[in-house]
């Protein structure tokens, strides 16, 4: 930490050059996960530098581009739960980054951190899952289903930098977390969940967040039960510090009937 | 002269606004010019042989000071009670726990202190560790109490187990201390701790020093709660250990996965109850066993055993009592201090065992209480006949009056319970303990017109300087800002004693009393300041204790709670939420309310935090919850709304009638918690914390 | 690297990455932002960005550039305390008081934002802060009784 360079680009391009060109590199937002491991030297390899993103005007903001609902990378929390167009076109984003951290982490957490991070645990992501939402990045657009590739593990190449996130328009999708405890607490499961089309993406349950698409299956055919029973195969939980495998598979179908019998009513 | 005594007001707290601006000085926001930065070097291995530690020459260990077990001048222990604890595992001695220090290391900057670390490579052979509770590895200590005789007692015998679990007290100020050496071979400690004179014993064993060349001097400390009681002790030696050796002050500062990895939690334990009952419900006799984990060195153990041990048949009154109880050791980090201090365990056991007769014989649990309750002139398991301020009825009336009507569920996956709890814990030292302490204060007139109160009894939010001062106020018959205390500094003040125990303001504050009213008594016959007078504990003749058979008067008082809690349960998930939460207390009197109200507001919710969410997991002797991201207690969204009720039942030899306080709350909470859940779901959970997990499998086996 | 701190202006030779947390404590002498876990969890080292609470464990101070950071020690006026730090002593709102700094900054922001909140939003506001003595009753009601 004592010796990492801090880089600020002025603009995206100057941002990629920089990205691309110096050795030891690290991308930096909000730092709710970066800074913690910064500080604790658990980062590897360790970095020779930050490229703080914080500040650039093209990553922030959140406005409708066409048919369609962009998110700047570095848009944080805080901005996404306060914007009219968020509430209104993607209320269960709204309503996952309420559930993140507290005041000061909304502040400062962003979508570019949470998908570049690719937590199993990231509790926005199993909701960009159910948007069939894009990643934006300075080269090209990736479908958020081509996006994860393994634990911790994303499609991005090694100087790519993720500019926005975009969702449709018309797409209603519910959402629950749980946690250990009402606020600051990472997930033990997070599921979102779309009728029309069908989609249950699910985040704790695996080594990356997932669509369980067996239940997503029985979703489709209209069969809701079926698919709270077939989603027990799409899940791999594990026990871990927070919760057991028995538990995990326990809520994720409770959760699961929940959510649906939630939409069905609406 | 004061028109209005401020005994009883809530006045403004004595040093708030230095901490409501940042003014507040805590241990690392000292300044010491030139000071070093320390680190401890830790155990991997929970069980074994410490063969070798090398320093691997890559580094270049001439910028760092390093110490071992060879470089301590005195003995290689940490003073408390059985001195079984190393301040730093020797090469060739035993390991027993995770995390046990093993060297020392001082540099100008944390980088190379950083860097050094990594470059330490011990070497040991691992022993197969140890955690079962059957003793196998030690015993710290036993203790039987005996009352009439169980054995030949008849009657429907209800039987159950209960566990509890580990608890850190989570400070939110991590431990620390800075060491100054001074001239003479004197060391100053400045740190976070509740007790100067248990570090000041702890340094001059260690570092071979005199009275008056071992300095321990209290910061402002960010919490306690036990948590500083003795093991600050470890860190002031180890820190004064580098600054020795460095000929320079030295900051031994832990962050937050150290704190939480390494120091002493509260003794998880199983405490199993027979109980045997007539069919009206009477208590015919209480059995009990108590099994408590000590960790990998005895520490304060024994104490807290013996608190266990008296509050285990809980507040209630049967002829017939035998509790066995024991605490061993594993190849754990060593457990310790935190409030309560035993109770809480055995108290958690007792509540829920009236719960479960009047489930077995039909009757509401709060009859049965009203029924068995401790009241004015009965006998404790240990034979002590209450004489006065019992305020078992008082407090069952009150929560249950305060209550407010249950209002059901409006959603279909959550249920709603209540639960009820009726406790007493005892104020100030067990048995002849403040005998023995002699805790000694010192007052003094000073020439400019004000007073000064000399004592080592700490600040820790508790408002410890703001009662003694409203107490001294009160006798000389002067405005509060006339009173000054004296810094917690062992150069200036006398032992007083711990900050432990709830004894602060009963005892202590009481020698304040006696001690401002003697000075107001000179001053009026005519003396000048300045004066200066000391006052030390007199045991009442009235209280007698037999250490030897654990009968005869184990505390001088007992304070008095009944709790109330509301949960949902979310059956979807296991998750349970308190909602509402009543307490009434007998506090004797309340010397300072919104203080006496903060102690129990926050006691209450560290206690709810260890029913519930509060988990501490085990793996290969060490912590999996060692950061604050997987240890959680309660935020401001799950705490419950926490309605307090002050009882004033006051006791003839307290300050105004004041009892001790300071661990009561953390009694009642989990058990009515547990009864609650029951109340919404009819499962019966026998462990602690009530994990969602844990509630949701037992509902799913309904 | 330039910024205001406190209503001055700051003009600091320091590493972009170093956490501000540490920069306000150590080159700037400013203590009262507290260290209660550098991991973002207990919100000890609350401090205000331009308005907005943050923990200053994870802000590299670089971040700050141009920016207003606010810290308890600027809160007081001098001498004289705002309503809410007069009101957190009138309440017993703190009691050993590491808490203290960062839960004003999270309160006072919440005060400025929200009109008349409720003690559910008092609670939501504060989520961030963890306190272990009080059990959070007379911090929620010293902040309400600041809602005008």
């Amino acid at each position: 930490m004592h010796d990492v360079t801090y880089l600020r680009p002025d603009t995206i391009q100057d941002a990629v050059q920089l990205y691309r060109t110096t050795p030891g590199c690290r991308p930096l937002a909000g730092g709710t996960d970066l800074m913690v491991m910064l500080h604790a030297g658990t980062l590897r390899p360790q970095p020779r530098a930050v490229l703080d993103l914080w500040s650039l005007p093209e990553l922030k903001g959140v406005r409708r581009a066409g048919d369609a609902l962009e998110i700047g990378a570095a848009e944080p929390y805080t901005g996404i739960i306060r914007s009219a167009d968020a509430s209104r076109y993607v209320p269960a984003l709204v309503a996952a980054a309420r559930t993140i951290g507290a005041a000061q982490i909304q502040n400062r957490g962003t979508l570019g951190g949470n998908l570049a991070n690719a937590s199993p645990a990231g509790d926005t992501l199993p909701v960009l899952l159910a948007y069939d939402a894009t990643v934006v990045t300075d080269r090209r657009a990736i479908p958020i289903d081509k996006f994860f590739l393994g634990y911790r593990k994303t499609a991005l190449q090694s100087d790519e930098l993720i500019t926005a996130v975009r969702f449709p328009l018309d797409r209603e999708v519910v959402f629950r977390k749980v946690g250990t405890r009402a606020a600051q607490a990472i997930s033990k499961i997070v599921m979102a969940v779309s009728r029309e089309p069908a989609r249950i993406a699910i985040g704790s349950v695996a080594e990356m967040p997932i669509r369980a698409t067996n239940a997503e299956q029985a979703l489709s055919r209209g069969d809701g039960a079926g698919a709270v029973a077939a989603v027990i195969d799409d899940t791999h939980p594990i026990d871990d510090v927070r919760s057991t495998a028995d538990y995990r598979r326990a809520v994720t179908q409770n959760v699961l009937r929940e959510l649906l019998d939630a939409s069905a009513r609406e | 002269m004061l028109s209005r005594s401020p005994i009883g007001q809530s006045v403004p707290r004595r040093e708030g606004v230095a901490k409501v601006t940042g003014a507040a000085k805590y241990t690392d926001d000292l300044v010491f010019v030139g000071a070093w930065y320390g680190k401890t070097v830790r155990s991997t291995i929970p069980a074994g042989r410490l063969r070798s530690i090398s320093l691997d020459p890559a580094f270049d260990w001439s910028q760092v000071v390093v110490v071992t077990a060879a470089d301590i001048p005195g003995e290689n222990v940490v003073h408390l009670i059985r001195d079984d604890q190393p301040v730093l595992a020797r090469v060739g001695g035993d390991i027993r726990h995770k995390e046990e220090p093993i060297l020392l290391l001082a540099a100008p900057d944390r980088p190379t202190l950083e860097a050094a670390a990594r470059h330490v490579r011990p070497e040991y052979e691992p022993s197969t560790p140890v955690y079962e509770l059957d003793g196998a590895l030690e015993v710290y200590s036993t203790i039987q109490i005996t009352k009439g005789d169980v054995d030949a007692v008849q009657g429907e015998v209800i039987e159950r187990t209960f566990k509890v679990g580990l608890q850190e007290q989570l400070y939110i100020e991590p431990q620390g201390a800075i060491a100054i050496p001074e001239p003479g071979g004197a060391i100053r400690i400045i740190g976070s701790l509740q007790c100067p004179y248990y570090v000041h014993r702890a340094l001059k064993r260690a570092l071979k020093l005199t009275d008056a060349q071992a300095i321990v001097v209290q910061a402002e400390t960010g919490g306690g709660f036990g948590g500083k009681e003795e093991y600050p002790s470890m860190v002031a030696i180890h820190a004064a250990l580098l600054a020795r050796k460095a000929g320079r002050p030295v900051r031994l500062i832990y962050d937050r996965h150290e704190d939480l990895a390494a120091t002493t939690k509260r003794h998880p334990g199983v405490i199993t109850h027979r109980t045997t009952v007539g069919k009206d419900g009477t208590l015919r006799a209480q059995d009990i066993e108590i099994v408590l984990d000590g960790g990998g060195y005895c520490t304060l153990t024994p104490v807290v055993l013996s608190r266990a041990a008296i509050h285990a048949a809980g507040p209630y009154s049967c002829p017939n009592v035998r509790i066995r109880a024991k605490a061993v050791a594993t190849n754990t980090p060593p457990n310790g201090a935190f409030r309560g201090f035993g109770a809480p365990q055995s108290l958690f056991a007792a509540e829920l065992m009236v719960e479960h007769v009047a489930e077995r014989l039909g009757i509401s649990s709060v009859d049965l209480r009203s029924k068995w309750m401790l009241r004015l002139g009965d006998t404790t398991a240990t034979g002590q006949v209450l004489t006065e301020s019992v305020g078992s009825e008082l407090v069952l009336d009150a929560a249950l009056k305060a209550a407010a009507t249950v209002q059901p569920s409006n959603r279909p996956t959550v249920r709603r319970g209540r639960g009820l709890s009726l406790v007493f814990h005892g104020s100030g030292f067990t048995g002849s303990g403040e005998k023995k302490l002699q805790g000694t204060i010192g007052f003094e007139a000073l020439a400019d017109g004000t007073f000064r109160i000399l004592t080592a009894s700490t600040e820790i939010g508790q408002g410890t300087k703001t009662i003694f001062c409203q107490l001294a106020a009160d006798a000389l018959g002067v405005s509060l800002d006339q009173v000054v205390l004296a810094p917690q500094d062992t150069s200036l003040v006398p032992d007083s004693g711990p900050t432990v125990a709830s004894r602060t303001a009963m005892i202590v504050g009481r020698l304040v009393q006696e001690a401002a009213v003697e000075i107001k008594q000179r001053l009026g016959r005519g003396e000048k300041a300045p004066l200066a007078i000391q006052k030390s504990y007199i045991q009442p003749d009235s209280l007698s204790w037999d250490e030897t058979n654990y009968r005869g008067d184990a505390y001088p008082i007992y304070a008095w709670a009944c709790t109330i809690a509301d949960v949902d349960v979310d059956l979807v998930t296991g998750e349970v939420r308190v909602t509402d939460l009543v307490t009434a207390v007998d506090c004797g009197k309340a010397l300072h309310p919104v203080m006496a109200e903060g102690q129990i507001e926050g006691g209450t919710l560290q206690a709810v935090g260890w029913a519930t969410i509060e988990e501490i997991k085990m793996k290969d002797g060490g912590y999996q919850n060692d950061r604050l991201a997987t240890y959680l207690i309660p935020t401001a969204l799950d705490a419950p709304r926490i309605r307090t009720i002050l009882v004033e039942n006051p006791y003839s030899r307290g300050p105004f009638g004041a009892k001790g306080i300071g661990e009561l709350p953390m009694d009642g909470p989990a058990p009515a918690i547990i009864a609650a859940i029951h109340d919404a779901t009819g499962v019966w959970l026998d462990e602690i914390p009530a994990t969602p997990e844990k509630v949701l499998a037992a509902c799913a086996l309904r | 690297m330039r910024f205001t701190l406190n209503g001055s202006p700051v003009s600091l030779d320091v590493l972009g990455s170093r956490r501000l947390l540490d920069v306000l404590r150590e080159e700037l002498g400013l203590t009262g932002t507290k260290e209660g876990c550098g991991e973002g969890e207990c919100g000890a080292c609350s401090v205000l960005i331009n308005g907005e609470v943050v923990d200053s464990c994870l802000v590299a101070v670089g971040q700050v550039e141009d920016c207003d950071v606010l810290t308890v020690e600027g809160l007081a006026d001098g001498k004289q305390l705002t309503a809410l730090q007069q009101a957190f002593i009138n309440h017993g709102a703190a009691q050993c008081g590491i808490c203290t700094p960062g839960m004003l900054l999270a309160a006072h922001v919440l005060l400025q934002r929200t009109n008349r909140p409720s003690a559910d939003d008092v609670r939501v506001g504060l989520a961030g802060n963890l306190c272990r003595c009080t059990g959070y009753t007379k911090i929620i009601e010293a902040v309400l009784s600041c809602t005008t």
